[in-house]
């Protein structure tokens, strides 16, 4: 860090094979680029603090004793309470929240891929009447409020038995995914080769088979993307269960944590919840680390098309 | 290749068609229809009455209060959003010390913090905002905490519970948490941008701030647009409901200083019992987030520049 401050000792350190050798004007050049580096660098390490420190913070509190929490909210802990874990996985109902996150996500994630590219292929690659239309009545539930019609949604569900079950809440996370899997997918069925799907044609295959057999692996990449950028929304999904998922025993993650806070905030059990946000945030962090390349592709992939 | 299609095309479309109209298009005609009724949602019964839930919503003051933060949000969100984006993206891929072979360069460490930006991304929202929550606290929370440590004793706000600042706290942290998206998609798309065009402002003697308004942004110009008009979706929606209805008292804050459209559709038909009226007001969200995108797009407008 330090030599990249002063503008002679960085050159010399970038490339140490060609020192001196520069001409006086482009030494210029290269001062006033110094000073701005030493800027640039300044204010992108702090927004790195700024959005590092807090989780840190988090984790350290996690282990703490309630008392420490208030008294001294910046100190280390005394010693890693890991009671504060155990009690937030099983007297605060955090495993039964995160097997209810892990049962609606699996089931609505299949589901979504599953109905999500089955709509796009066609639509991508065949010619029908009401095509376009089709297409577009998808799209065009990327840019309505949701909570709109939510409302009405509620009493529908709740008429046909499906409110607060996570069958139900299955079903209307895939159909609310359905918009952009369909956009995305489309776009990307579209750039797929004709001519290897033909040729199963010719060759006999039906064209279910051909898709199940032939388009679907090669659409691989676009599942991918596609898959992460669901999983992500529907795993940190509040709004949808917050209104349509409102038996405790049901409750997923976000809005489990949600009602822990409320409910700790009353035994006063900081150290717990602390425990409970960690747990939920650091599988999460885990795997983005691990697949980091995967999950940026396919999170911005869509906004790049 | 016609054999079958037809059937071949309905087989495929009917279960995801039928799953999206039953869940998503249905309730959204519904909603326009009850809000010209007056359902509590509590029973089935219900008749017509006009525009009466619109002409009751021009009289509501929480609804203009709400209407009113919702536009900040979908204003001043995407602004400092990608503002800040653009500014770390910049540097990130540009702003480096140049070296010999290459006239551009990212500052060193970038992909670290490339990384490191996108943490928020991947967590719940409620998550954020539990955390937030906890650090705005003004008498145990960890800014004050760290206000004090620095010597700022008298220096020490209400936060979420100050009818002032409560709105802007919560803006910050959706800023916090949204940062990092736009950072790597802007550099996704900085990266796409060919070497040759800051090569040759370089040669005609160009600075960074230049290089930045007269290469960068124009290019990046239909990346920024998409992202304006995603991030005020989300502003207007799903984000902004999850935020407020977490952190602030009430929620919506103290004297109903941080309540926003989505939130106050929420509370009129699941608190209240108003469900008729609540749809009146997500008509009214629906028509903002609608003309929103309309005039984003229309603003944004320019020659698209091929490359």
């Amino acid at each position: 860090m330090k030599t990249t401050d002063t503008p002679p000792a960085g050159i010399a350190e970038d490339r140490p094979q060609v020192v001196k050798t520069t001409i006086p004007p482009a030494r210029k050049k290269k001062t006033e680029g110094g000073v701005l580096n030493v800027f640039s660098h300044g204010v992108l390490v702090i927004w790195a603090i700024m959005v590092v420190l807090p989780l840190l913070w988090a984790v350290m509190t996690s282990f703490k004793t309630d008392k420490a929490i208030f008294t001294s909210p910046w100190s280390l802990p005394d010693s890693l309470h890991f009671e504060n874990w155990s009690r937030a996985w099983s007297q605060a109902h955090m495993s039964d929240y995160f097997l209810n996150t892990v049962l609606v996500v699996g089931g609505s994630l299949v589901g979504t891929l599953l109905f999500g590219s089955m709509a796009a292929y066609v639509l991508a690659r065949f010619d029908f009447p009401g095509n376009r239309f089709i297409y577009f009545l998808f799209i065009g539930g990327m840019s309505f409020p949701i909570m709109l019609a939510l409302v009405p949604l509620f009493y529908v569900l709740n008429n046909v038995a499906l409110l607060n079950t996570l069958h139900g809440l299955i079903l209307v996370y895939i159909a609310y995914s359905l918009p952009f899997t369909v956009f995305f997918l489309t776009a990307f069925f579209r750039t797929l080769p004709s001519s290897v799907a033909e040729a199963a044609l010719i060759d006999g295959a039906s064209h279910t088979r051909t898709f199940f057999q032939v388009m679907l692996p090669m659409a691989k990449p676009g599942l991918i993307s596609v898959a992460i950028f669901n999983f992500l929304g529907q795993w940190n999904q509040y709004m949808l269960p917050t209104v349509l998922n409102t038996d405790p025993e049901k409750k997923v993650l976000s809005q489990g944590l949600v009602e822990l806070a409320v409910s700790q905030g009353y035994k006063g059990d900081w150290s717990g919840l602390f425990a409970g946000l960690v747990m939920a945030m650091l599988p999460v962090l885990a795997a983005y680390i691990i697949f980091q390349r995967q999950v940026v592709a396919g999170l911005t992939a869509g906004a790049l098309k | 290749m016609q054999h079958g299609k037809y059937r071949f095309i309905v087989g495929f479309l009917a279960a995801p068609l039928a799953l999206y109209a039953i869940f998503v298009i249905w309730p959204f005609i519904q909603s326009i229809y009850y809000s010209f009724t007056d359902w509590t949602g509590l029973s089935p019964d219900f008749k017509m009455v006009g525009f009466d839930n619109y002409s009751r919503m021009l009289d509501d003051d929480i609804f203009w209060k709400s209407l009113q933060h919702s536009l900040w949000f979908a204003l001043l969100l995407p602004l400092v959003t990608l503002g800040l984006a653009l500014f770390f993206a910049f540097m990130l891929n540009v702003g480096g010390r140049r070296r010999k072979g290459a006239a551009i360069a990212g500052v060193r460490g970038s992909s670290f913090y490339k990384i490191a930006y996108f943490f928020p991304q991947v967590l719940s929202i409620a998550i954020v905002a539990l955390l937030f929550q906890f650090a705005y606290n003004p008498n145990e929370g960890a800014i004050n905490g760290a206000l004090q440590a620095v010597g700022l004793d008298s220096i020490q706000p209400g936060w979420l519970g100050d009818p002032d600042l409560a709105l802007w706290c919560v803006m910050a942290v959706l800023v916090w948490s949204t940062v990092g998206f736009f950072v790597v998609l802007f550099s996704a798309g900085m990266a796409s941008i060919p070497r040759d065009f800051y090569e040759a402002a370089l040669l005609d003697g160009a600075n960074r701030f230049t290089t930045f308004f007269r290469i960068t942004l124009p290019l990046l110009w239909d990346t920024v647009q998409s992202g304006w008009v995603y991030m005020g979706i989300l502003a207007l929606g799903a984000e902004s409901f999850a935020v407020v209805q977490i952190m602030t008292v009430g929620p919506g804050g103290p004297d109903y200083s941080t309540t926003v459209l989505t939130l106050y559709v929420y509370q009129t038909a699941f608190r209240d019992g108003q469900a008729a009226y609540a749809t009146t007001i997500g008509v009214a969200l629906l028509v903002v987030t609608l003309a929103f995108a309309a005039v984003v797009m229309r603003l944004g407008r320019r020659e698209r520049l091929e490359f």
